[in-house]
């Protein structure tokens, strides 16, 4: 089951390199990573999307980057409600009536057009990941010479639902 | 921030980085530095040999030596050991060491030199990416940048080390920085929002737990060294007499509960007692005090424990649920957690079956050994060595037969005088472990039981042995052969002794010798007390080449991806 984990983090050196390295000795499956700054100066805000066997294996998978000792914090957010994004960048080959077609196509996910050469045109899309994978599908057959993408950076939306529960507290 | 330390005592008028070191060493009451020079530590060693620093440098004769000597001395002290390196093969000489400290939550302090900044990544001489190498095995680990920032940086790494579940901190310091001559304020504040280890145990946890031992008719301790690190050895006698549940010990466990004592089960694991094993199969709630459920201890997960509640007390909340499924986890130090089960007031429940159950396979299933060879029966000769150090030595080993069978004949009534490889299993890590285990308990009669291969990998340290006349005994297990695995090949391998015989080796009498030490051998089981007498009667440091019996396995065992129910070898 994929999870999406928001942790932050310290900015010390090698911390980016500590949390991965910790993640693949443990044989956790990153989808994705995405690491920016946060509101804090100094703490760095990080967003993992993960791949996990079973509630075992998330409950090591917290526990282990809880145990850094940059790591200030740790939240699988989920099931709750969040918003999320990530932004790729679609080269596609087209040009003439095919663009036309193509604008057509990405009109409805609200993505656009940043660059246009003689035989390509670039998009960008930004979205939940499955909007962004839906795109991509739907331009596949144009053919895409390049693809590149942000990962997942995400974090709770202003109010939660009631009903939510904390699905993986474990600090007692 | 402070002003610059004490330096100026220092008879050279110049004060460096290094110096600024050394204060910061004696600053966390460093007594004794284990090391070896090299090109990128000139300026640390120059101001350990312009400073009056009080405490001692012990000079290996390879940089494993230091390291493992630092995690003996860690075991016996409780206080950190304390490693300096050089760059490049230094540090890297240093890896099995760190690695092993890490599995064995062993507070480490280790500096290494790092070539100067300027050339760090362009592959310079004797360069190494040692942050990179060791973030892995390390709890944490540090390059300074700046000299202001070293004070700081050696105190939050001993509380790093030192705190919460101990662990191997490493810190790297390139060559200009530790001969920057000092200008700057240094800084000494430190700040770790990120690390808050929980010591106090959640009250409820401790209601559960109690409820849970009121209604237990068959209640077991499993006691791991978390009760050793925390010095909460009194408390769990205390409080495994008051409420008569028997005890079993880890490996590394072995200490934090008397041996000797008639609620000791022994160890448990592959090579435990029958009784430890069936007592973990049997019991309706094991109470798994800081041990981590080592897949040598627990054989397949399947069959662990398998009627029980199993209840979890560990300073390291990762540790619970990762193995074994946790019923009543407690994120808490032992001491305070064995504290609050004694100050809660629980009706004493009656496990007088329970007792009589165990004391039955006590009775029936006891360790055996044959004693039909020509040469020395290894088994019984580490019951000699218990008996005639009367089971008060420090005892170091490496990893293989000889371990499981210090493990099993030499029963330890206190804590902290057990320094093995447990969770690395490290060949050549018992002779230079029992040097650093002399230096913390300089009166103590130290013994390091080793194998013929694991002392041939690090025998390089007799040189210690004699330049500080440390009276170290080194108790040869001579089987000609990698017992260990000739065992697994025998029961495995359908007697396939593949590279495990050894054809030729040294004469470990001459060898010692060679170095200036006493050096002995003993192959007629007549001969061994009267060694044994003599050898702990001597003053000064002893090799004693015991030439024992090859052909001999250590039982009882759990084979691999048994049940912990499906012993084999229990008896004759």
């Amino acid at each position: 089951m994929k999870r999406i984990i928001t942790a932050t983090v310290q900015n010390r050196g090698g911390v980016l390199n500590r949390i991965t390295g910790m993640l693949h000795k443990r044989q956790f499956n990153i989808e994705s990573i995405s690491v920016g700054a946060s509101e804090t100066e100094g703490v760095s805000k990080m967003t993992f999307v993960i791949d996990v066997s079973d509630n075992q294996s998330l409950e090591q998978l917290t526990k282990q980057l809880n145990k850094q000792i940059d790591v200030l914090k740790v939240s699988d957010i989920t099931d709750k409600a969040i918003v999320a994004r990530e932004l790729a960048l679609i080269k596609v080959t087209g040009s003439g009536q095919l663009r036309s077609e193509i604008q057509g196509i990405i009109a409805p996910f609200r993505a656009s057009i940043i660059d246009v050469s003689k035989e390509s045109l670039t998009i960008q899309v930004t979205g939940k990941p499955d909007k962004v994978e839906a795109l991509i599908t739907l331009l596949k057959p144009y053919g895409i010479k390049e693809l590149t993408k942000t990962g997942v950076t995400s974090f709770l939306r202003g109010q939660q639902p009631k009903q939510v529960t904390e699905l993986n507290s474990y600090s007692i | 921030m402070k002003a610059r330390h004490e330096v100026e005592q220092h008879t050279n008028e110049v004060v460096t980085g290094a110096d600024v070191l050394i204060d910061a060493l004696v600053d966390e009451e460093v007594d004794t530095l284990f090391g070896y020079p090299g090109g990128a530590v000139l300026p640390i060693y120059d101001a350990i040999y312009r400073s009056q620093a009080s405490f001692k440098h012990v000079l290996s004769r390879h940089e494993q030596g230091s390291i493992h000597a630092a995690e003996g001395y860690a075991r016996v002290t409780g206080k950190p050991g304390v490693v300096l390196a050089t760059s490049g093969p230094g540090a890297t000489n240093l890896i099995t060491g760190i690695t092993d400290a890490m599995m064995d939550s062993l507070p480490l302090v280790v500096f290494t030199g790092q070539v100067a900044n300027s050339v760090i990544g362009t592959d310079a001489f004797q360069e190494a990416d040692v942050l990179g190498i060791t973030t892995p095995i390390t709890k944490y680990n540090y390059q300074v940048k700046n000299v202001s920032d070293i004070p700081k940086t050696v105190k939050e790494a001993f509380h790093i080390a030192t705190s919460g579940r101990p662990g191997p901190v490493v810190i790297d310091i390139p060559k200009n920085i530790s001969s920057t001559v000092e200008l700057d304020q240094l800084e000494e504040e430190f700040s770790l929002p990120g690390y808050q280890p929980t010591t106090q145990p959640n009250p409820l946890q401790i209601v559960k737990l109690a409820d849970a031992l009121k209604n237990a008719k068959r209640p077991l301790i499993l006691a791991g060294a978390g009760v050793t690190f925390a010095e909460a050895s009194d408390q769990l006698k205390e409080f495994a007499e008051k409420y008569d549940i028997p005890v079993t010990n880890t490996l590394l466990g072995l200490g934090s509960f008397p041996g000797s004592h008639s609620l000791s089960l022994g160890m448990a694991g592959m090579h435990g007692t029958y009784t430890a094993n069936m007592a973990i199969y049997e019991c309706d709630l094991l109470i798994n005090i800081g041990a981590r459920f080592d897949d040598r201890l627990t054989g397949n997960l399947k069959h662990f424990a398998p009627k029980a509640k199993v209840a979890h007390i560990d300073i390291d909340p990762a540790e619970i649920g990762k193995n074994v499924p946790t019923d009543i986890p407690v994120v808490a130090d032992a001491k305070e957690t064995l504290q609050a089960l004694l100050n809660t007031s629980i009706e004493k429940p009656d496990h007088d079956e329970w007792q009589d159950e165990l004391q039955a396979n006590k009775t029936n299933y006891p360790l055996w050994h044959d004693r039909s060879n020509e040469l020395i029966s290894p088994q019984w000769l580490l019951e000699q060595i218990f008996n005639e150090s009367n089971g008060e030595a420090i005892v170091t080993t490496d990893v293989g037969q000889h371990q499981m069978w210090a493990a099993q004949y030499y029963q330890f009534d206190k804590p902290n005088r057990w320094v093995t490889s447990g969770g690395l299993g490290t060949m050549g890590f018992g002779f230079p472990a029992a040097i650093g285990a002399q230096f913390g308990a300089p009166d103590d009669l130290v013994v390091s039981v080793v194998g013929d291969g694991g002392f041939q990998m690090t025998f390089q340290e007799l040189s210690i042995l004699k330049e500080r006349n440390l009276p170290v005994k080194v108790i040869i297990l001579n089987n000609e052969a990698l017992g260990m695995v000739r065992q697994w090949q025998e029961s495995f391998y359908d007697e396939r002794y593949s590279e495990s015989i050894f054809s030729s080796q040294p004469d470990f009498v001459k060898l010692a010798e060679s170095y200036g030490v006493r050096g002995l051998k003993v192959d007629k089981e007549e001969d061994v007390v009267e060694m044994l007498q003599d050898v702990f009667a001597y003053d000064g440091p002893v090799v004693v080449d015991c030439r024992v019996v090859q052909q001999t396995s250590v039982y009882p065992m759990i084979a691999p991806g048994k049940g912990i129910h499906e012993m084999i070898g229990v008896t004759k």
